[in-house]
């Protein structure tokens, strides 16, 4: 397994989990509609990457084809080895938009989904380190949005996954629970070291937690853009700002001749 | 009417205060005061309605023979055997159209015909084929029984949220994990309505089974009064049938506080 140099953070220890994500020559179509075309990306393991894009540009389409949601017509995408054992099938969570919690089990159990009773000291423990230690007991429909969306990052973090897929899981937060939620997300990826994708339609947030952000247009990459500023980055700066007004000018340069609506 | 509804009516606060909880007993017990008062005064002959006194006379009369009890029972008996039998297929067919396609395009049109046929149509046919047996109203509660369970168990099961079984795939679930995990729970809410309904068509069903073919049971017992004029059993025999259709509501509305008290719409204490 190679390690980026890419990046600002110990790679040594970043790249203890994460997987490489090798997106070659994809092309997917939905409805009908091509969506993504001979789409390639090559995602290094520990990687944080951000993909942006207007809406219907295909960003989560992408996700989704990388955890088997959606399935491409051609090309192949090929996950990197697991560095600690070889033999091992990467594993691969997802964060949606809405927390997607079963709304008929307590929190702790929806964190348990899927995993042995024995683990629970586990559950409790990734519980804790969102924040939510106390609310083991309750009802997700008694949760705030911030909190459903820690719980949801925590059942995908018990099971200390390879790959972390974020399909703009902060959209429907107020800007407030966002920027905690962004910082609880970047603390966990630096202390655990698995790869993230990132779908986000807002470029801030990209430059904010990602290495590297891409832009998706017309089923391309359009921009590729190495993020090179010291973590933990602060938004007030000079560099930050401008970054994100070159993205955000790149992303609003070219208008799409027809409007999708999705 | 079948079909799940938006459970989001069912949040309304009950008022707690003494006259909040008396309210709903005025009308009752004002009817039954001027239904007494009627009787004594003579306005209301004994022919056609008895008084409320009578009608307990005769209710103490007949639960001290023990031939209340009896009939009870043996009501009691067939409509839950009928409806456990009926309801019991309801659910396991409903369950396997919702799930596997190919079943519901094998049985759904043949059991949305079949579920135009109101049950108490078959009577005479049902009389013919299994005479006036405990079977005859076994058959026509079950009849009845299983189309609201059947519809509400698919309905319910296919519209389980897209998102959840998404997600739960994502996290490896797949077969009887999955079923027992999101798609049960998640087509329950719907179920149980299909249960409530079931569980209102049973009594009406079997009353009518019982006062048209039966040696015993409330309906019997009915219809047996009237041959003796004795209105104040009759009543008694209504009355019963009416008590018994607000336990079985009640059983199914403590099911639901239970099942689904996840669900804020029947929060009762958290």
């Amino acid at each position: 397994m190679t390690c980026s140099s890419r990046g600002i953070v110990a790679e040594e220890q970043r790249c203890s989990r994460g997987v490489s994500v090798g997106i070659k020559g994809i092309s997917i179509a939905l409805g009908g509609r091509t969506v993504l075309e001979n789409f390639d990306v090559e995602i290094l393991a520990g990687e944080f990457v951000a993909i942006v894009g207007r809406s219907g540009c295909g960003k989560s389409t992408l996700l989704r084809s990388v955890v088997g949601l959606e399935t491409a017509q051609a090309g192949a995408i090929a996950l990197g080895e697991v560095s600690s054992n070889t033999n091992a099938k990467p594993d691969i969570r997802v964060m949606f938009q809405d927390s997607r919690l079963l709304p008929w089990r307590r929190i702790l159990p929806n964190v348990m989904l899927g995993l042995e009773p024995t683990l629970i000291p586990q559950a409790r423990k990734v519980l804790a380190q969102v924040g939510l230690a106390e609310r083991a007991n309750d009802w997700p429909a008694n949760l705030s949005g911030g909190q459903r969306q820690r719980v949801a990052l925590a059942r995908a973090l018990v099971h200390d996954p390879n790959l972390l897929l974020l399909d703009e899981p902060l959209g429907s937060l107020d800007a407030l629970t966002r920027i905690e939620m962004q910082q609880l997300i970047e603390d966990v990826w630096r202390s655990r070291g698995f790869t993230a994708m990132l779908v986000t339609h807002d470029v801030a947030e990209a430059i904010s937690l990602a290495d590297r952000v891409i832009l998706i247009e017309g089923g391309r990459v359009a921009l590729d853009e190495v993020v090179n500023l010291p973590r933990p980055r602060t938004r007030g700066s000079a560099r930050f700002a401008a970054l994100e007004e070159r993205i955000l000018g790149r992303v609003l340069q070219r208008r799409p001749v027809v409007e999708d609506h999705w | 009417m079948y079909t799940h509804q938006s459970s989001s009516m069912k949040t309304k606060h009950r008022p707690r205060t003494v006259v909040g909880q008396a309210l709903p007993w005025v009308l009752p017990i004002s009817l039954l005061i001027a239904w007494q008062w009627a009787s004594s005064a003579g306005i209301l002959p004994s022919r056609f309605l008895p008084a409320p006194r009578a009608v307990l006379r005769s209710f103490l009369e007949l639960s001290a023979s023990g031939e209340l009890w009896s009939h009870v029972r043996v009501s009691a008996l067939r409509a839950l055997s009928g409806f456990v039998v009926g309801g019991g297929f309801g659910l396991l067919l409903g369950l396997l159209t919702g799930s596997l396609r190919w079943a519901e395009t094998l049985l759904d049109t043949t059991i949305q015909m079949v579920r135009n046929i109101p049950p108490l149509a078959l009577i005479p046919l049902v009389i013919l084929w299994f005479g006036i047996d405990e079977s005859a109203k076994l058959f026509l509660v079950a009849l009845g029984v299983f189309f609201p369970v059947y519809i509400n168990t698919f309905h319910g099961i296919r519209s389980v949220d897209r998102g959840l079984l998404e997600m739960g795939r994502t996290y490896g679930l797949s077969g009887w994990p999955l079923y027992r995990e999101i798609i049960l729970p998640g087509a329950l809410p719907s179920i149980l309505v299909g249960v409530r309904f079931s569980l209102g068509l049973m009594w009406v069903i079997l009353i009518v089974a019982e006062t048209i073919s039966a040696r015993s049971g409330i309906g019997y017992m009915t219809m047996n009064a009237r041959e003796f004029m004795q209105t104040d059993v009759m009543v008694v025999g209504i009355l019963l049938y009416a008590i018994l259709g607000k336990l079985a509501d009640l059983l199914a509305k403590g099911l639901e506080r239970y099942w689904l008290r996840w669900n804020p719409a029947y929060h009762t204490a958290r």
